[in-house]
């Protein structure tokens, strides 16, 4: 039997700002993870990453991070991606700025 | 001061004026990211966590008060109002927008700044001595030197595509505060017989793989410096490996194939390429070093310090921590700290800029320094400026007198901007300074370097901090280790792991065990942590750390 797959988001930075974004359901691009879409098998993910490097003049390094559901919607499971979430921990810069 | 010159100022701008081009091509959709990435890694743009980052190369740390205001300009016109003054004495913007960057390098050249060469496999910003042409005891200003180097290696066709980067440092003086054992090639320019000339030490680096420099030759007189520099990076050039990232610095070249070897290599190249060196670099040499002529010291610069000095207990404790001797009598060296407590080490507001950039200007012969221990430096102030200057900081919130004692610790941005990092950096050092802080032990505790890398490239030096933190992912947890015993002088050493990490919320009570340890331990206050460390070795200070059973368990998690 096959390991179950963990869940995933796809994220990158955008191209002009460069901070980061995660590919929404709709396929576009969203500055919040919890409205990212969970992607929850093996092979829409690798689609949705072969998407995102077509699509390199909107975003930079596309990439796979590991995610699970949560009651926003998907939550980050490792430090570095909660920090990429919100900014930096000595100034409220960043995303945290707007929140 | 180095003015820049015609040539560099037309290469500058026709650098700035590709890159724009490059820029625009990038946002039209013309080029992908894997034929922009180089171009915008030459101009010093790096992408990072949550935005680009610019870094900005300040020659061997030096500045005038123009210079300083266009970065604080910079900063409030196309970043979020402050800088990142970094480790390579180079000074980092957090925020900037990729349509913005080409403003801001003209911004940068209009001041004859850049950032050419703050990346790519090349020679990287020639880093030196921050107190040099100030200080006490010096052989020799080492930034003619410094920037005889840069002339010569910006650009350079045949060193444009090295194995890796390549870092080199320079001091004049005994004291050694460039860390030139913990660089690729570290030049301490000394005195022989009546003549200059430069030891070279090869092959230091820190990193994965951290190595004290070796000296490859004892004394290369000055009129042989540049061909013999030459010769080494020819060498590496040929040898080194490129076909392992991790075995690429030049300190894996000298460790693989041996400094015998090495020597003997540099030495025959180095009999090939001096006679295509007709004596140009020499004339050159004797331009830079005139335009590096010291500022015309005043007479009576001392004034009224001794009497403030003896009155003002506040002005006593910051003049005894901030100060450093100058070689000319009624001067000083000020060290302003980036590092008020609580506050993230290297960080300038641009209003802390600009009131720096007045204070140079006004009192200091317009000169400011940046030192790799994230600081910046007033190095030719009169001391009858001394008491204006200190209010002045105060007001501005720069006047913390911590110079090399707990709280002015060397901090990488780690993983609060690095994409590289590991773990975070910044928290911890602000962290620490914080506690030590509220248990008023900093000036009891007396003379200490604390150095916290982001992960395991060592932007930080914490392998040659007295206590060095490094900060890894344990299986998706911030894990800190730590290493005792590093110096970064003269007689570099590599800190010795204590033992397993600790989690971020116990990393700071153990550096407090271990502060504590050595307050009981040390023979008396004129005995300083290293000393004590030297003296006893690590099995005390690992008892304190892992001993008490609850932290055993803690530091095993
Ligand atoms: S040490 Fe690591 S985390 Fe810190 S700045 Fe360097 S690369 Fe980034």
């Amino acid at each position: 039997m096959s390991r179950p797959y963990t869940p995933k988001v796809l994220t990158a930075n955008a191209l002009l700002e460069g901070d980061v974004v995660w590919l929404d359901a709709q396929g576009q691009w969203t500055r919040r993870m919890e409205q990212a879409a969970l992607i929850e098998d093996e092979a829409t993910a690798d689609l949705h990453l072969l998407d995102a490097h077509a699509r390199g003049h909107e975003v930079v390094g596309a990439y796979l991070a590991d995610a699970r559901p949560g009651p926003k919607g998907p939550e980050p499971t490792h430090f570095r991606e909660d920090f990429r979430t919100r900014g930096p921990s000595n100034y409220a810069h960043g995303k945290q700025e707007a929140q | 001061m180095y003015r820049y010159s015609e040539f560099d100022e037309s290469f500058v701008r026709s650098r700035v004026a590709q890159f724009r081009a490059q820029v625009a091509r990038r946002i039209d959709g013309s080029l992908t990211e894997d034929e922009f990435k180089p171009f915008r890694l030459m101009n010093g743009l790096y992408l990072q966590l949550h935005a680009y980052m610019l870094r900005v190369a300040i020659p061997y740390g030096t500045l005038n008060s123009a210079q300083m205001r266009q970065l604080a300009m910079i900063a409030d016109a196309f970043d979020k109002g402050y800088g990142h003054f970094t480790t390579r004495q180079n000074i980092q913007f957090n925020w900037p927008k990729l349509a913005d960057v080409p403003d801001m390098l003209d911004a940068l050249a209009d001041v004859g700044m850049h950032a050419i060469q703050t990346s790519g496999n090349t020679i990287r910003n020639v880093t030196a001595d921050h107190f040099a042409g100030a200080v006490e005891g010096e052989v020799i200003d080492p930034r003619p030197v410094a920037e005889l180097i840069r002339q010569w290696s910006t650009d350079h066709p045949e060193f444009q595509f090295l194995p890796r980067k390549f870092k080199v440092a320079v001091t004049g003086h005994k004291d050694d505060r460039a860390v030139t054992a913990a660089h690729d090639i570290g030049l301490r320019l000394v005195e022989r017989d009546g003549k200059i000339g430069a030891t070279v030490l090869v092959g230091g680096g820190l990193g994965r793989t951290p190595m004290i420099g070796k000296v490859l030759a004892e004394f290369v007189p000055l009129a042989d410096l540049l061909p013999y520099l030459e010769a080494v990076v020819a060498v590496y050039n040929l040898l080194g490996r490129r076909d392992n990232k991790y075995k690429a610095r030049i300190k894996i070249t000298v460790h693989e194939t041996g400094i015998e070897e090495i020597r003997a290599q540099v030495e025959a190249e180095f009999a090939a390429r001096k006679p295509l060196f007709s004596g140009i670099d020499q004339q050159m040499l004797a331009a830079i070093t005139a335009q590096f002529a010291p500022p015309r010291f005043e007479a009576g610069a001392v004034g009224s310090y001794e009497t403030w000095r003896a009155a003002d207990p506040v002005f006593r404790a910051f003049t005894d921590t901030n100060v450093t001797p100058h070689r000319h009598p009624g001067y000083a060296i000020l060290t302003v700290s980036l590092k008020a407590h609580g506050e993230t080490p290297g960080d300038a507001t641009s209003a802390q800029m600009r009131v720096l950039a007045d204070l140079a200007e006004r009192y200091a012969h317009d000169e400011l320094r940046i030192s790799h221990e994230q600081n910046v430096i007033l190095p030719h102030l009169p001391k009858r400026h001394l008491k204006a200057v200190q209010e002045a900081l105060l007001a501005a919130g720069l006047a913390t007198a911590n110079v090399g004692l707990v709280s002015d610790i060397i901090a990488c941005p780690g993983m609060d901007y690095c994409a590289l990092a590991t773990a975070r950096s910044i928290p911890v050092a602000q962290g620490i300074a914080l506690r030590f802080e509220a248990l008023k032990l900093e000036h009891e505790i007396g003379p200490l370097k604390i150095k916290i890398s982001g992960c395991i490239n060592a932007c930080g030096h914490h392998h040659v901090g007295h206590i060095g933190i490094l900060g890894l992912d344990r299986a998706g947890v911030e894990s800190y280790q730590i290493t005792l015993g590093g110096d970064g002088g003269p007689d570099a050493v590599i800190g010795e792991r204590t033992g397993p990490g600790f989690a971020y919320d116990r990393i700071i009570p153990a550096i407090e065990r271990i502060l504590r340890a050595y307050l009981t331990l040390r023979e008396g206050p004129g005995e300083t942590f290293l000393d004590t460390y030297r003296r006893l070795g690590m099995a005390p200070f690992k008892a304190a750390l892992y001993d008490d059973p609850e932290v055993r368990a803690d530091a095993a998690a």
